[in-house]
């Protein structure tokens, strides 16, 4: 059962990958993504030797812009927090994949390789903390550029962010409620069999107001448009106007991953995590009476494809809300938070307390 | 020295650097950064005493709530401002000598005490077990408690009021 | 568990008397503030460590209740730098003589 200081460096690495990658990928999507809904072609002109691979190479050439960029900093800046906090941001947007499940057990010879990198027993609660701190990037980063325009979008960020944290916790209560554990892997495992004897028990099925509320407050977290008042790259400008070269890229990978990140969390709350329809451990056992029987490896890469997969539809939705909402002036944002969803997160909680009561 | 070991004196390191810096930086920014890295330090060292749970609410609750402090301590020290702030220290001396001799009182204290139970450190979630206790056995200085953070935010709304 | 307990508590004395001379030295309210949660949490961790020592959760069900007790505080305080701050134009808590006639 032990697991060697290997595998678990093994995981991490792929979690890791997995988030940048989708992160650094993201920016190809958005861009491809926002092109087809407006009716254009989109980025492709970055090529190697004449190749152009409908312009997939435009993440490495962003990466190879930004690291060859001077990163300046400002002469009136607080030089030591101004380096600090772009770091800080995209360390805690990274910290909170240690949780997520991305797979069941994978058994090689003797040893049980449980597919998730740090199995926390209270891994929700976990990812609320690293959610919450994600904002200190920000408004230290706003703080030490001393610049009026920095500093007035880095108070934003602050309000919008303890407005909506406040609702983040709010909006999973009634998920708790319903599998009485805070441990990821558990509630997964929870999802993992089937109402009716066909309908997979995923978490949408039970808190169908919750996902809804959950992905809102989500992108709300992710400082996007609708709600990206603190940034508003276009024309208002945010907390990281004096950033430059790889400190503006690590705020503008952070939005990425956080994004990703999102995504996970609601597949692993809402979606059944890596959780394939029918798909037992020891293979397929469809409601008609088939049976497919699979070894373990096999069922763990279907896992893991099934979590992908879920994962990458999710960017596309966030994406595609991204590109057709336009921007929410900054007294909505706040009155969203506070008026409607918090509310309605509270009776989501009542409503499924009473649901809870009368099924037992 | 074992891995254990070390955890524990970086932790304690850095929470105890983090304390300096809190309480002898001239800048409230760079306190509240201080704060925030002190408050992490104690998190860590909760999970090395294994009390999960602890350590998982203390990131939650202090460290996401240091927030507000830092950006006070922003605020204030924003370029525009000409007011004081008082960012000094006062009556250095007189205090050094009142907490050496309180600092003492508490080694001796702590060196003297027979520390006869060492305890069978298993690791368990202790996130139900808390509940469970909060639910019973205090439940009713849960919900006192709960009454009087409800009276303290209703306090801090009126008096922080502007009319 | 190879610290000794006691190790624990002579960080948290540390960290306690570390928060003493911030709250008697330092003259900004807020940084007062942060001195005072510094003490808490150094009670915090004795707490626990105690908890850790006798095997017993009741130690951390305590924990709960001083940050309760430091949340309500730091509200309060908060709220009232922020009052004394809109008639007075300072955080500096030797100004703070309102109640000194």
């Amino acid at each position: 059962m032990a697991e060697g200081i290997g595998i678990i460096l093994l995981k991490f690495g792929f979690i890791l990958l997995f988030a940048l990658g989708l992160g650094g990928l993201l920016t190809w999507v958005e861009r491809k993504q926002s092109a087809i809904m407006q009716d254009r072609i989109g980025a492709n002109r970055a090529s190697i030797f004449g190749l152009r691979l409908i312009g997939l190479f435009h993440p490495l050439a962003d990466a190879i812009k930004m690291f060859t960029k001077e990163s300046f900093t400002p002469a009136s800046a607080e030089k030591f927090l101004f380096t600090l906090a772009p770091a800080i941001s995209v360390f805690f947007a990274l910290i909170g994949f240690a949780v997520i499940p991305f797979g069941d057990k994978l058994i090689f010879g003797d040893t049980v390789v449980n597919l998730q990198v740090a199995p926390l027993n209270v891994g929700l609660l976990y990812l609320f903390a690293v959610a919450g701190l994600a904002v200190y990037g920000v408004v230290l980063g706003a703080w030490a550029s001393r610049n009026n325009y920095a500093m007035l979008g880095g108070m934003r960020a602050a309000a919008q962010m303890i407005s909506y944290e406040v609702a983040l916790g709010v909006t999973i209560f009634g998920s708790i409620m319903i599998y009485q554990t805070v441990d990821l892997q558990q509630i997964v495992h929870l999802q993992g069999g089937t109402f009716w004897g066909w309908l997979p028990a995923w978490g949408i099925f039970m808190q169908p107001l919750g996902f809804i509320l959950f992905l809102t407050v989500g992108i709300a977290e992710t400082k996007r448009v609708p709600f990206d008042a603190p940034e508003g790259e276009s024309e208002i400008i945010g907390y990281f106007i004096e950033y430059s070269g790889m400190g503006f890229g690590m705020y503008f990978l952070t939005d990425f991953v956080e994004t990703v990140m999102i995504s996970a969390i609601t597949v692993t709350l809402f979606f059944g995590g890596w959780q394939v329809p029918y798909l037992l451990a020891d293979g397929f056992h469809f409601p008609w009476g088939e049976v497919w029987l699979l070894n373990n490896w096999t069922v763990a890469l279907f896992q893991i494809a099934s979590f992908s997969l879920k994962v990458m539809f999710f960017l596309w939705l966030q994406m595609a809300i991204r590109w057709t909402l336009p921007r929410f002036r900054y007294d909505q944002i706040l009155r969203l938070g506070w008026k409607y969803i918090l509310p309605i997160s509270l009776l989501n909680i009542v409503l499924t307390g009473i649901v809870i009561m009368v099924l037992k | 020295m074992n891995f254990y070991d070390i955890v524990f004196y970086l932790f304690a390191a850095l929470t105890i650097a983090s304390a300096g810096v809190l309480v002898f930086s001239r800048n409230v920014v760079y306190s509240a950064v201080g704060l925030l890295f002190a408050l992490s330090g104690v998190a860590g060292l909760y999970v090395l005493l294994a009390a999960d749970f602890v350590a998982i609410v203390q990131i939650l609750i202090y460290v996401g709530g240091i927030l507000v402090l830092l950006l006070f301590g922003v605020m204030l020290s924003q370029k525009g401002m000409r007011v004081d702030i008082g960012t000094g220290a006062k009556q250095l001396g007189p205090a050094m000598i009142v907490v050496a001799g309180v600092l003492v009182v508490l080694f001796r204290m702590i060196m003297k005490t027979p520390w006869a139970l060492q305890s069978v450190s298993e690791f368990e979630p202790t996130t139900n077990k808390i509940g469970v206790l909060m639910m019973t056995d205090y439940l009713i200085p849960f919900e006192i408690a709960s009454v009087l953070l409800l009276g303290a935010l209703v306090g801090a709304a009126f008096i922080a009021r502007k009319d | 568990m190879i610290v000794p307990t006691s190790y624990y508590l002579f960080l948290g004395g540390i960290l306690f008397t570390i928060g003493v001379v911030g709250v008697l030295t330092r003259r900004n309210a807020i940084v007062i503030f942060m001195s005072i949660e510094l003490m808490l949490n150094a009670v915090n961790l004795t707490l626990v460590s105690f908890s850790n020592h006798l095997n017993s959760l009741e130690g951390q069900v305590f924990v709960f209740f001083v940050m309760v007790v430091a949340a309500a505080e730091v509200a309060v305080g908060l709220a009232l730098v922020v009052a004394i701050f809109r008639t007075k134009n300072t955080v500096n808590v030797d100004e703070f003589n309102l109640l000194k006639w």
